[in-house]
């Protein structure tokens, strides 16, 4: 096996990381192990199911499909930069008043996924919502309240 | 899943990643948006010793009308073909398969000279550039070369691409106002199609009928086209739309099905 380092220069919501990695780290582990992050999700590992969704220079892709030396020099946005228990975004708080969740697992992609959303379409409509969120997948909800937290969310503030 | 191991470069111009690639022999692959190379790295479906990443040049990402053709830099995005004015006036059927592939995160990466070169036969952009009569441009250590794309696919996920060439270019027939169709049959929500077609109409009343999922790479149904171009009504040249194909027969869908599908897509993208 080769092992080879990189260094990467990331910013991860407001705060310059660099490190050396390995270039075969993904950018979710880099979240998750490096920087210990854990808010992002590794779900299904195969770009599908969007748990790990994290916005990258401001569009949201998904971090398991990305390696962290593709992110050198980018800004990052993870869930923990939305808002915290103390300041949820519109569109967390939408989640918690819509109870657009059960277990949770997919809540973190789904959030990133409609904050995207929201900020290119601050008013979208139900079919743009689920559009904008077919790369993400819950296996609770039936989407019904997910797509009610966006609305809410849209109405309150949208992607702020 | 992590990948097996590999060294990393990242080109800084074309030339950097040519010489990367004659330097490494067939064991470095080229990186774009990475969706569909990492993903076929993770399950060790491909383990390139050296990965040359292309992502940073933003000179391949372009989209310009040139007299009567569209030229699309290999890096464009998925995402920008969806919403680029020139594309949607000259050549909306890129834009309509472009929509269609996977989801908003995946378009956000993918890029047209990535899925192209990945040369998937399900690949939603290849069913668009095959009935747009595309040329691919490719750049290798002996110069640049033009391989229509009705050339380029040569087997699953195999093209005409040598190991040492970079896909830096695809150019377009213009078609404003032309009419065109884009119909899939996926599975779930952002699946790859099990069964996808392309309608372009063309000058002088000819179409082209572009097939994913229908064989070993993607096809042009010639005897659909052959059919219309005879005078014959859109309603009974579909019933020809398997004609010569020989669809996989697999876990997603047999052959049979996929040929049905094939045959109700044609007609509905015909509908127009």
């Amino acid at each position: 096996m080769r092992v080879e380092i990189v260094r990467v220069e990331i910013t991860v919501n407001g705060q310059p990381h660099s490190r050396e990695v390995e270039p075969r780290l993904l950018l979710v582990h880099f979240l998750r192990d490096t920087l210990s992050l854990t808010g992002t999700h590794v779900g299904c590992d195969t770009s599908s199911c969007g748990a790990c969704t994290v916005m990258l220079d401001g569009v949201a892709v998904k971090s398991c499909t990305v390696l962290a030396a593709q992110a050198d020099g980018c800004s990052v946005t993870t869930v923990e930069g939305l808002g915290g228990p103390d300041g949820l975004s519109p569109v967390q708080e939408g989640f918690r008043q819509c109870h657009g969740l059960q277990c949770g697992f997919c809540t973190p992609g789904m959030v990133m996924a409609a904050t995207a959303l929201l900020t290119e379409r601050p008013d979208p409509s139900e079919q743009e919502i689920r559009d904008g969120l077919k790369g993400n997948m819950c296996r609770c909800t039936g989407y019904q309240m997910i797509v009610e937290s966006v609305q809410w969310a849209a109405a309150n503030g949208g992607a702020r | 899943m992590i990948p097996a191991g590999f060294s990393y470069v990242r080109a800084g111009s074309v030339q950097e990643a040519l010489a990367e690639l004659s330097r490494h022999g067939g064991a470095a692959r080229l990186l774009a948006g990475g969706h569909s190379l990492l993903p076929a790295m993770k399950l060790r479906r491909a383990e390139p010793g050296v990965l040359v990443d292309i992502g940073r040049l933003r000179e391949l990402s372009y989209v310009r009308l040139d007299g009567d053709q569209v030229a699309v830099g290999a890096l464009t995005s998925h995402r920008t073909l969806e919403r680029d004015p020139v594309v949607a006036e000259q050549v909306p059927l890129l834009a309509a398969a472009a929509r269609r592939i996977g989801d908003p995160q995946v378009r956000n990466r993918g890029t047209i000279g990535g899925s192209l070169a990945h040369a998937d036969p399900a690949a939603d952009l290849a069913a668009a550039v095959l009935a747009l009569d595309g040329v691919l441009v490719a750049h290798g250590p002996s110069g640049v070369r033009e391989i229509p794309a009705g050339e380029f696919f040569t087997g699953p996920r195999q093209s005409a691409l040598a190991a040492d060439e970079l896909l830096t270019e695809i150019r377009l027939p213009a078609a404003a106002g032309l009419a065109h169709a884009f119909e899939k049959f996926s599975r779930r929500a952002l699946d790859w199609a099990v069964v996808g077609v392309a309608v372009q109409s063309r000058p002088g009343g000819r179409t082209a009928v572009a097939l994913i999922g229908m064989g070993p790479t993607p096809l042009r149904a010639v005897a659909v086209e052959e059919a219309l171009a005879a005078g014959t009504p859109a309603a009974e040249a579909r019933s020809l739309a398997a004609r010569g194909c020989e669809p996989p027969d697999n876990a997603v869908a047999s052959s049979s099905y996929r040929a049905h599908l094939a045959e109700v897509l044609v007609g509905r993208a015909l509908a127009l």
